[in-house]
Parts: structure tokens; C-alpha cells; sequence
């Protein structure tokens, strides 16, 4: 891939970290980003954002592990990962070598997991930013998930924002299955939070009709896809009504430049690109290519111009 | 070699993967399945046996998003050769395009089939469809001197594969289906037993339970084994993490390993198939998911 040059200024930043590209890979389905080199060209798009990292390894859950479902799939992985010694050493490093910003996933049980895991990345070459993974369930609250609750969820922000790199942004990653995503979103930014990370999936079942049980191993799993595309549109436009100078990451259901375009002109400065990687493993490069040109047909100069245009 | 194993994990493949809009140039139902020859030059000219591509399905508008990936019978002449058995939605659209369609392929993906021991006699044994990913590796393993003898198995005559190929390439085929409509009545096990003792190294694909039934074949006389497994995958690249099973790598330790990437080629020694589907305690990382020592 070749990002196309035109007219339009398509940099952005993550936070106070000024990146190329408006286009990530989203957290979660793209690996750390390696599997992706034959098809993107890793330090043109504006981060990896990787698969969620906590502190130890992690196996995931066992198979089946993924259920298609109309215009997008439901998945139980369980955060299968290195844990942060495999990443310091074997996946960053790798990110860094080749000029790709990392993005990286923070997820745990616990507040104190998070604070581990963003001082530990503290200083680490490439790692433009943290991302909190608060769709995790909080063994401190009978697992009920944090992102779900705007006390915890500030808890964790507030701890990650204290032990982090304050050269690194961090973004909290919301959650799309709450009453009222404003009052999260206010509380995460109060806490300390640099930008908005929405939407992670949305919870969902698949029963199959054969063995008349669920169909994936950890019963429930994260719909995404196209399909969630108008819910993650509207929880942007509504966060970005609201504060509408906390940056967002858009994403849920991008898969053209136009569909990139909606999540901008509803408030998103920067989106991520996540199931439809599967479908495409170049989607990052030809959504960014027709973003530019779509923003280039209606007279935009910048992509910074057109953030949040839809409100105006 | 992993004290106690035959095999060593599949080495990667040479080249890196591709993307291409390529052409259908052949349609031809076969039995039960279509073969489809596609104008992929990039891809035939990458590809070894025992690769597989992974097919974008049901159009540029489709809310079908997932990638159906399928194992590469043969190339040749930038052509490769698939062949599909129409199971959901998906492969059924794959099955219904005509020659001068355009398909989104990406290719070759997976590891190959390592090479046999030197001088080894290899035997091939396919199970339904999977018999057509073992076209291309007896081409290989005759062109570089080895003997083959191949077995192909399916539960009724019309769901054999690649019977043909098999017999154009290998010194012996042997076939048998489970109603005994073609070749002897019984599981390819049956066959596997007889030609097993004179064989240096085993080559399988097809459904989980046969790739068991003939990895513990070979492991038990003390053969090799390489098995082509096929699990369900979103990506075919590497990035969903859904495809994954229980493998025992050359430290020993056990991992759920993605057969996209890892595989789909693993020893047949060190896939340990009763623990599909579930999680045991001394996988790598189970204990994080609260999966303890008993």
C-alpha cells in the first residue's frame, strides 16, 4: 500500500501526538499489527492499535470462538496474548523498527493491573499512546465491567492517567452497552482521560439451531461489524455534542471511506478499522485513500476541518 | 526435535501473501464439489502444497464479511485450483461463479507441508474434499524421487475428491468410503494400516476425527505425521485469533495455536486432538483464565 497523495491534509493527532493518518487498525483485530505487513504499509497509517495486552499471558478462551452474523460477526477470544513481557519484548519492538506508532491496549481485573501495565510502558520506543480497555470484567465488583460503571471506569482512567508516560495520551475505550454513554464519557474525562475511544462491541448471543445451544464457547460475545455501524455513529455524535473538545476515535462498522467520513463529521478526529480488516487485509490504506478523495470532493481542505461538521 | 516428538513444527512458508482481483477461467462441478481454476499468477507462482487461499464472498455490497478459506489442490501455468464443497452461504456463492467472474482472493496463506525424510516412501491420505490438497504435494514428492502411495476416503463415493489426480501421480491409491459405494467398505484407516509399516513419513487432510485416526496410526509404528487441519476461520491471516487448537510446540509447552499461521500444517504428533474445544490447565496462559492445576 501507498497512501495516495492529495490535496487534502489528512494529519491528525491522538491526543498532543500528531500522527499522518486519520486510519488505525482497531484494538483486537489486528494482532500487533505483523500479520498486516504484506498488505499495509504499517507507518502510514496513523497507529496499531494492538490487541489488548495484560499483565500476564493469556490463552483465551477455548473454540468455537466466532459466529458470522448479518453484516458482521460475534466473537469470544478471551484476550489471548502475550502478556506485557512478550510485548516489550518481542511485539514492540518490532512495531518500532519499522516507523509504526503503537497504540497500545491496556486491559485487567483490577485498577492496580492497569496502573502496572501503563508504567510499564512508560518511555517505550514507538508507543505513541495508550488505549484502556475497560470492557473488562472487575474482580472487585463480581465482575460486573468497568466501562459500565462511570465510578470505575474514572477509578481505572485516574490510575492509568497517574502511573502513565505524560508524554503518552491515554484513551478510554467505552462501551456502547450503557444507559447513558454521556455520563461515562464525562466522568472518564474528568478522571483524566486525553481522548474517547468508541465504541467497543456490542454484547450479543448466537444460539445455533442444530444443537439448540450457543453457538461459541464463551456463550455471549462482542457483536461488531457494519452492523453496529449507526449505534457507534450515534454514541460519537452524542459524546461529541456533549464535550465537544475531547478528541474521538471513532469506530464500530467502518468499512469504505465514507463510512470513515460519517464517524469525522460526527465528531471523530480519528477512526479505527476493525472487522473489516478481515474482510479486506488492505481495508486500512484504500479507507484512507477514499477518505481523502471524499473529503477533497466536498471542498474540505483538511480532515481537520471536517471533524465534528455535522453539528455545525 | 521435542524429546519424545517425530516432528518438528512446519517452517513458514517462502513467500509472503497476496491480494488479487483474479479471474475464474474453469468451473466444473465434480461430484459432490466444484473445482475452480483461477488466473492468480502471483499467488501459483508463491504457493507450496499444502497452502490454502482465503476468498472474500457474496460481492463488494455482501453483509457476508468473513473470509472462506480453502486449500490449493494444484498450480500451474498461474493458475491456481480449489476445490469447494458448498456448505453455508459462502462457499455456495463461491461454487455458483462461472468462468469470467472476478473473485477477491489472498494468497498463499499457512505453512506448507514440510519435506520427508530423504528416500522416505510418503503416504497421502485424504479425507472428503481435503484429498484435493494432497494433489499438489504428490507432483513434489514424485518430481524429487520419492515413492507415494495415497489413500482417499469419504463416507459415500460421490464426496471422493481428486481420485484421478492421485492416480495420475501416486504408485499406489487406495480408495474407501463408509457405505462402500466406491473402493473397500470401511474408514481410511483401514488402508492406512496395510501401507503404513512400508512409509517414512504420513501426510493427511481432511475431517478432524481421520486426521486424529491417522496421526495416532503413524505415531504409533513411529512415523511422522503432517496433518492439514481445518478449522473455522474469519481472516485466514493471522489477525481474528478464532481458528485456534491445542498444539505442543518444539519447547514442549502447549499453546492455542492459530492454524492460519501456525498451521495449517502441524506434526500430527503434537496436535492434541481430544483437547479441541476446550481449555486444560497446562496451556499456556489457561491459568489466566482461571483454569488451574486440578
Amino acid at each position: 500500500m501507498t497512501l495516495v497523495e492529495t490535496a487534502v491534509d489528512m494529519s491528525t493527532a491522538l491526543g498532543s501526538v500528531p500522527v499522518p493518518s486519520p486510519v488505525l487498525t482497531a484494538s483486537g483485530c489486528s494482532a500487533f499489527g505483523r500479520e498486516l505487513e504484506p498488505f499495509t504499509d504499517l507507518a502510514a497509517i496513523g497507529a496499531v492499535v494492538t490487541k489488548s495486552v495484560q499483565l500476564r499471558p493469556r490463552s483465551g478462551r477455548p473454540t468455537p470462538r466466532m459466529a458470522e452474523t448479518p453484516s458482521g460477526m460475534l466473537n469470544s477470544i478471551g484476550l489471548q496474548g502475550p502478556g506485557i513481557d512478550g510485548l516489550l519484548d518481542g511485539e514492540l519492538p518490532w512495531l518500532a523498527e519499522r516507523g509504526a506508532r503503537a497504540f497500545v491496549s491496556i486491559a485487567g481485573v483490577r485498577v492496580e493491573d492497569f496502573a502496572e501495565l501503563a508504567a510499564r510502558l512508560r518511555g517505550v520506543p514507538g508507543v505513541a499512546g495508550l488505549e484502556v480497555n475497560i470492557s473488562c470484567p472487575n474482580v472487585e465488583s463480581r465482575g460486573e465491567v468497568f466501562a459500565c460503571d462511570p465510578v470505575a471506569a474514572s477509578d481505572v482512567v485516574a490510575a492509568v492517567r497517574a502511573a502513565a508516560d505524560p508524554a503518552q495520551p491515554i484513551y478510554a475505550k467505552l462501551s456502547p452497552d450503557v444507559t447513558d454513554i454521556v455520563s461515562v464519557a464525562r466522568a472518564v474525562v474528568d478522571a483524566g482521560a486525553d481522548g474517547l475511544s468508541m465504541i467497543n462491541t456490542l454484547l450479543g448471543l448466537v444460539i445455533d439451531p442444530d444443537t439448540m445451544k450457543p453457538m461459541l464457547g464463551g456463550i455471549t460475545g462482542g457483536l461488531s461489524g457494519p452492523a453496529i455501524r449507526p449505534v457507534a455513529l450515534r454514541c460519537v455524535w452524542q459524546v461529541h455534542q456533549a464535550l465537544p473538545h475531547v478528541p474521538i476515535l471513532g469506530m464500530g462498522g467502518i468499512r469504505t471511506g465514507l463510512d470513515a467520513l460519517q464517524f469525522v463529521l460526527a465528531g471523530a478526529s480519528a477512526v479505527s478499522v476493525g472487522t473489516a480488516v478481515f474482510n479486506d487485509p488492505s481495508a486500512l490504506g484504500r479507507i484512507h485513500a477514499e477518505l481523502a478523495a471524499a473529503l477533497e470532493t466536498r471542498g474540505f481542505a483538511s480532515l481537520r476541518e471536517a471533524v465534528g461538521y455535522a453539528h455545525r | 526435535m521435542t524429546a519424545g516428538y517425530l516432528t518438528t513444527p512446519a517452517p513458514v512458508a517462502d513467500s509472503p501473501p497476496v491480494q488479487r482481483t483474479v479471474e475464474v477461467v474453469g468451473a466444473r462441478p465434480v461430484d459432490a464439489y466444484v473445482e475452480l481454476r483461477l488466473a492468480a499468477r502471483e499467488i501459483a507462482e508463491r504457493a507450496q502444497p499444502g497452502q490454502f487461499v482465503a476468498f472474500a464472498v457474496g460481492g463488494e455490497t455482501s453483509g457476508l464479511l468473513l473470509r472462506r478459506s480453502i486449500a490449493i489442490s494444484t498450480v500451474g501455468d498461474g493458475v491456481v485450483t480449489v476445490v469447494v464443497s458448498a456448505a453455508g452461504p459462502g462457499s455456495t456463492w463461491l461454487t455458483q461463479r462461472r468462468p469470467g467472474d472476478v473473485v477477491d482472493v489472498v494468497g498463499p496463506l499457512g505453512r506448507p507441508f514440510p519435506a520427508p525424510p530423504a528416500g522416505a516412501r510418503a503416504l497421502l491420505v485424504g479425507g472428503g474434499y481435503g484429498a484435493a490438497a494432497l494433489v499438489g504435494l504428490a507432483g513434489q514428492l514424485k518430481a524429487a524421487g520419492h515413492e507415494v502411495a495415497a489413500v482417499a476416503g469419504a463416507a459415500s463415493a460421490d464426496r471422493l475428491c481428486s481420485v484421478q489426480e492421485l492416480t495420475e501421480l501416486a504408485d499406489t491409491v487406495a480408495v474407501t468410503t463408509d457405505d462402500g459405494s466406491s473402493g473397500r467398505r470401511g474408514l481410511v484407516t483401514l488402508a492406512v494400516d496395510e501401507l503404513l509399516p512400508d512409509c517414512g513419513v504420513v501426510y493427511a487432510c481432511g475431517p478432524m476425527r481421520m486426521l486424529q485416526a491417522v496421526a495416532d496410526a503413524a505415531t504409533a509404528l513411529g512415523v511422522p505425521s503432517y496433518v492439514a487441519v481445518e478449522e473455522s476461520m474469519a481472516c485466514g491471516i493471522g489477525v481474528c485469533m478464532t481458528c485456534v487448537l491445542p498444539v505442543v510446540g518444539s519447547d514442549g509447552l502447549t499453546r492455542l495455536s492459530r492454524s492460519c499461521t501456525e498451521g495449517p500444517v502441524f506434526g500430527g504428533d503434537r496436535v492434541r486432538f481430544d483437547d479441541v474445544g476446550t481449555l486444560t490447565w497446562d496451556v499456556v496462559g489457561a491459568d489466566a483464565m482461571g483454569v488451574t492445576r486440578p
